[in-house]
């Protein structure tokens, strides 16, 4: 029986949350299809908990692939691995999360797998008459969503957008087969080397947060940013920016959300003094919940939002701030 | 150093507003331009002429009028174009044009560095640049932010990634794909337009690639879009005055009442 795959991610030896994620899509294809649902994990000394909570998540089979060098993501390594056990199981489906590695892994191995791959897909289902995985993503900014399969290549490759499903619940007792195999000796060749890593000084990833409190150029001077980042610490929420916020240098580009910048999809999404241009939509426009605070009627975040508060930042922010610090639970 | 660079004409979304009514892009009139996010791809490789004397071509697939594309590469500073274009490749998935792009770049001799936009503002796939590496067999590191310096043929750059800055150092020949931290993209200089308006741009079809026509177009192309439809809106947005102090504060209850209501 050919199976569904997940490729599960790791992080100095630590299952990362986000491959609890993909079991949630395998398990639901896996169910409609009947299927197996198993998880793949390269990296080194990954540590036993972390691929049994795999198993407790719902992955039947775990295959963990070890050596030193494949401590950190690197291309060609992790391709070599992947592609020995796209030869050993014959994956019917591997769903990878859309991350810099998902993004990065998948089509350098879909080109020499021959396999048909899927970028950043929001829905997955299985065809009813075919089998077939149907794989639903959003294209030109998120105006559209497009459907599409792959008949006849294998495996059948996607990449999931990271926050697009819960991830899959823990279940006591489920049991499920631990494989752990050495790399093959040709990963050990790479043409890119790790030299060393800097984390980023914000304490809040943008793209994990639950809430995301974002400024655009209604804010008016770096100075005024204060602000905003005193109601995102209030809120739990982490500082993003619109593109003309970036560029006039007032925060740094990881905080940069829409089209040339990162997608976000939080819980929560708060705009303040963001006009809504179609290059920050298309970063934004699938929160869960869209709060947009802004002088102008008619500016076009309102478009995408489920609350608008049409007034001056200057006059609601403080107000707002005072709440919040008064204790104000909205929790 | 030869360096290509890969780019893509798309249609303009900077211009673009949406429809109050459908809510769907006004694509009337809209512009074709380069992809954005492959200027700064355009950028890297200027300033990596500047340091280290390079030549540069740029590859674009597309249809005939992508030579505007390639022209505004030119004006910029590229020093020669390359347009790879042919009714056959219509239809092809990114399997497809990453093959059709890496045949077209092996034809063209042995480049050092292959530099590409980190994906296009139209597809949004961002798999061009690792397909094509593979097919090359190259080396790639994506989401580069940082050229730092070129060293014994390895070249150190860092890549952005979801909780920080990787130092990476690459054995060249390879591809890198590049975001906006690289630098911010020059405008066309006025030697440059000149030069774009006068300059030949030699072309590549099916028959001077000597593709395997079962590996492109439609047919060649792994991946079939089933559908294509509007995403459902469901918002409906809750719109609260605050022109005076009273209102203000109604607004930010009502505000905190909604989150709460919510439970975001």
């Amino acid at each position: 029986m050919k199976n569904i795959w997940i490729l599960a991610e790791q992080d100095a030896g630590e299952v990362k949350a986000v491959s609890y994620e993909l079991l949630t899509r395998g398990l639901a294809l896996a169910e409609k299809s009947g299927r197996k649902l198993c998880a793949m994990i390269f990296g080194n000394n990954i540590s036993e908990d972390g691929l049994n909570e795999l198993i407790a998540r719902g992955a039947e089979r775990v295959v963990a692939v070890e050596a030193p060098e494949l401590e950190h993501f690197l291309v060609e390594p992790y391709s070599v691995c992947m592609l020995d056990l796209i030869k050993k199981y014959e994956p019917e489906i591997i769903l990878a999360a859309a991350t810099t590695t998902g993004r990065t892994l998948m089509p350098y191995v879909a080109m020499t797998a021959d396999a048909g791959l899927t970028a950043d897909c929001t829905e997955l289902d299985i065809e009813d008459e075919t089998g077939l995985l149907l794989q639903t993503r959003p294209a030109i900014g998120g105006n559209i969503m497009a459907t599409i399969k792959c008949p006849e290549h294998r495996p059948q490759m996607s990449t999931i957008r990271p926050k697009s499903t819960p991830e899959a619940d823990r279940q006591e007792g489920r049991a499920g087969e631990l494989i752990r195999l050495r790399a093959p000796a040709e990963a050990s060749k790479s043409r890119v080397y790790y030299e060393g890593f800097e984390p980023d000084t914000e304490e809040m990833n943008l793209q994990d947060a639950e809430r995301v409190v974002v400024v655009g150029r209604g804010i008016k001077t770096q100075a005024n940013i204060k602000l905003a980042r005193k109601l995102a610490d209030l809120l739990g929420a982490a500082l993003g920016a619109s593109r003309e916020v970036i560029d006039r240098g007032w925060l740094s580009y990881p905080h940069q959300i829409g089209l040339s910048g990162k997608t976000v999809t939080p819980k929560l999404y708060i705009g303040i003094g963001v006009s809504g241009a179609i290059q920050h939509l298309a970063g934004m426009q699938t929160s869960e919940c869209i709060i947009a605070i802004n002088k102008d009627p008619d500016a076009q975040i309102f478009h995408v939002a489920d609350f608008g508060i049409v007034g001056d930042l200057f006059e609601v922010l403080p107000i707002l701030i005072e709440k919040l610090k008064r204790g104000e639970k909205i929790c | 150093m030869r360096i290509a660079v890969c780019i893509k004409q798309v249609p303009e979304t900077k211009s673009v507003k949406m429809d109050p009514e459908t809510r769907t892009v006004i694509r009337q009139g809209v512009q074709a331009i380069i992809n954005p996010l492959d200027l700064y791809a355009i950028e890297a490789a200027l300033q990596l002429k500047e340091a280290y004397d390079a030549q540069i071509t740029a590859v674009s697939m597309g249809p005939p009028q992508a030579v505007t594309a390639l022209k505004e590469a030119v004006a910029m500073g590229v020093d020669e174009a390359v347009l790879i274009s042919d009714r056959a490749f219509a239809g092809s998935d990114t399997w497809a044009t990453s093959y059709i792009l890496a045949e077209a770049l092996k034809q063209l001799g042995e480049f050092d560095l292959i530099l590409c936009g980190e994906r296009a503002t139209d597809g949004d796939t961002g798999q061009v640049g690792p397909e094509m590496a593979a097919a090359l067999d190259l080396p790639v590191v994506t989401y580069v932010n940082h050229i730092n310096e070129l060293e014994d043929g390895k070249l150190k750059v860092s890549r952005l990634v979801e909780n920080g800055t990787q130092k990476l150092s690459m054995q060249l020949p390879g591809v890198l794909t590049v975001v906006k931290e690289i630098g911010e993209p020059r405008l066309p200089t006025f030697r440059g337009k000149l030069k774009a308006k006068e300059i030949e741009l030699p072309g590549f079809d099916l028959e001077s690639l000597k593709l395997d026509k079962s590996l492109i177009g439609l047919k060649g192309s792994p991946t079939r879009v089933v559908k294509i439809f509007r995403p459902e809106v469901v918002r409906n947005c809750e719109l609260m005055k605050a022109e005076t102090e009273a209102q203000t504060v109604e607004a930010v209850d009502a505000m905190l009442a909604f989150i709460k209501e919510e439970s975001v």
